[in-house]
């Protein structure tokens, strides 16, 4: 028991005043009002034990971030479900994962030190690599999306990390890329896996500093908050710095020689790039160095931007897609014909809303950060 | 003298099944229609078939995701054998069409994965198939014992 209460006092969860901030912005509780952060919050200071630890919608919380944005007395609310959920999971608690659990299962799978992944197929003769250098892109999940959403929803995820490597290279850099890189664990350790965490960190900084890499750079917010901020907190320093592309790209838009490219986009923020490690400007910035892109920005943009819908592929249902919808109109009554996310999972999760009945869908196209620069290079 | 008989029975089949000591170990799923009737009708028929495989019913193949066959695979299973009905005698008409489309992309995660793609297999049984249930199982077990034991094996078992 005194260890839930060091956890809670660490989550800041003793603070709440129950003012009911966090239940007004939390994009879930506005379309499902059986959901409430300030409920979970009370029911855990006050009530405690099983009914909290039973609760399904424990596992529904996005850990956007947006409640702890607007609470007064900074309650770390993503914190408090992290470890209210590693309670809950001790008790033998599970959440309902979405795609049939598969990439979960994945996550768990690629910890084990044995397993060889033949992960870089899709490294073609136009792109450089190294297998050991300063700069190392970390890929990421995208070759296991592009085996289980390329055909559903007609994007390749692994455009993206193709892109990216392109973007590198015009930069004069080649990337390592890690034959046998492993999942950097984020959704684990938001869903109170910490151990799991902590095994597939140990693995991916060894196998970062055998490549012997001072830069990670990588497409996606997720695996940038895992490297950047979890593995410090978890495992201790890190020998190597890390960079979303964005902020990359931003730094040296001059050296990458953009031509014309005409079109109307609006920027979704991505939580964990935006709210979790501020960076709001940097892809702003970027994408208007673009000559002929109009940026048009959503009413809910950075701080107050809206979560793509769910997270750590756990308990994705009618309220996520309605999250999503809202979402999409909100990019569509901005007039651009663009959504432009910095994160594959974002896109996946528009895209998927984007399926269904025809009269039902919203006509707006969704593309990758890293695709729209990469097509406005030259040559 | 029952007891006798199982005991020799074991044997034989352990034999068969483990050429180089090792016994793989198998999951089946087998849609509620055909392939579990299938096995039904081997097992009703006496048939001898290795005994390394365990069988889960669903109602379809079309139902086995992903997940399903990873899930498997990740708990330790050498081998995983997804059975429907053959193509025109699905229950649900199309359910074996949408098994292939699902195992499509289980065989690709499972390649990322760095895992054989031979330790997965898709196979249509009928229900009057008792015999083809029988030898596909044999062929099966051989052909993962053939591989050796999955990298997520953690307690390989030995026939010895």
């Amino acid at each position: 028991m005194d260890a839930a209460i060091d956890k809670l006092k660490k989550s800041r969860a003793f603070l709440c005043l129950e003012c009911g901030k966090c239940t007004a912005v939390c994009p879930i509780s506005r379309f499902n009002n059986s959901y409430s952060p300030r409920r979970l919050v009370a029911a855990g200071l006050f009530y405690g034990g099983e009914e909290l630890l039973s609760d399904r919608l424990l596992w529904s919380c996005l850990t956007c971030q947006l409640c702890s944005q607007r609470c007064p007395v900074d309650v770390k609310y993503s914190e408090y479900m992290r470890d209210v959920r590693a309670a809950a999971y001790a008790t033998g608690q599970w959440g309902n994962p979405s795609h049939g659990g598969a990439l979960l299962h994945i996550m768990e799978m690629v910890a084990e030190p044995k397993l060889r992944q033949r992960r870089t197929d899709w490294i073609g003769d136009d792109l450089k690599v190294k297998k050991k250098g300063d700069v190392l892109y970390f890929v990421g999940c995208l070759p296991y999306y592009e085996d289980l959403f390329a055909k559903d929803f007609d994007f390749s995820p692994l455009s993206i990390a193709r892109d990216t490597v392109k973007i590198l290279n015009r930069l004069g850099i080649e990337p390592v890329v890690l034959e046998n890189e492993r999942c950097c664990g984020h959704d684990l350790y938001w869903l109170g896996q910490l151990e799991k965490f902590d095994e597939l960190g140990r693995l991916n900084m060894k196998e970062i500093e055998a490549a012997g890499a001072k830069t990670v750079v990588t497409a996606c917010p997720e695996c940038a908050l895992a490297l950047k901020r979890l593995y410090r907190e978890r495992l201790g320093e890190v020998g190597f710095e890390v960079k979303h592309i964005a902020e990359l790209v931003d730094q040296r838009k001059d050296d990458l020689g953009f031509k014309e490219l005409p079109a109307d986009v609006t920027y979704q923020d991505p939580c964990r790039l935006g709210r979790y490690q501020g960076i709001y400007d940097e892809p702003r910035r970027a994408l208007s160095s673009i000559p002929g892109v109009k940026l048009r920005e959503m009413p809910r943009n950075r701080r107050g931007a809206i979560c793509c819908g769910t997270t750590n592929w756990m308990n994705c249902d009618a309220t996520s897609k309605q999250i999503q919808r809202s979402r999409l109109s909100e990019a569509k009554a901005t007039g651009a014909t663009t959504l432009v996310t910095a994160c594959p999972k974002c896109q996946i999760h528009f895209r998927c809303a984007g399926c269904g009945e025809e009269s039902e869908r919203i006509d707006i196209n969704v593309t990758d950060f890293v695709n729209i620069v990469a097509s406005a290079l030259e040559g | 003298m029952a007891e006798e008989t199982l005991k020799t029975k074991k044997k034989t089949t352990k034999k068969r099944a483990a050429p180089e000591g090792f016994v793989p170990n198998i999951v089946a799923f087998a849609c509620n229609w055909c392939s579990y009737a299938g096995a039904d009708t081997a097992g009703v028929n006496r048939m001898q078939h290795s005994p390394n495989f365990r069988v889960i019913r669903t109602m379809c193949s079309g139902r086995v995701t992903p997940g399903f066959v990873l899930k498997a695979l990740k708990l330790g299973a050498d081998g995983v054998l997804v059975s429907g009905c053959h193509f025109g005698d699905c229950h649900y008409i199309f359910g074996n069409h949408e098994a292939v489309k699902q195992f499509e992309k289980t065989k690709a995660l499972v390649k990322t994965l760095g895992l054989d793609e031979k330790r997965i297999r898709l196979e249509w049984v009928s229900a009057a198939e008792g015999n083809r249930w029988a030898e596909l199982i044999d062929e099966f077990v051989g052909q993962i014992t053939a591989l050796g034991p999955s990298p997520l094996n953690h307690k390989p078992k030995s026939g010895k």
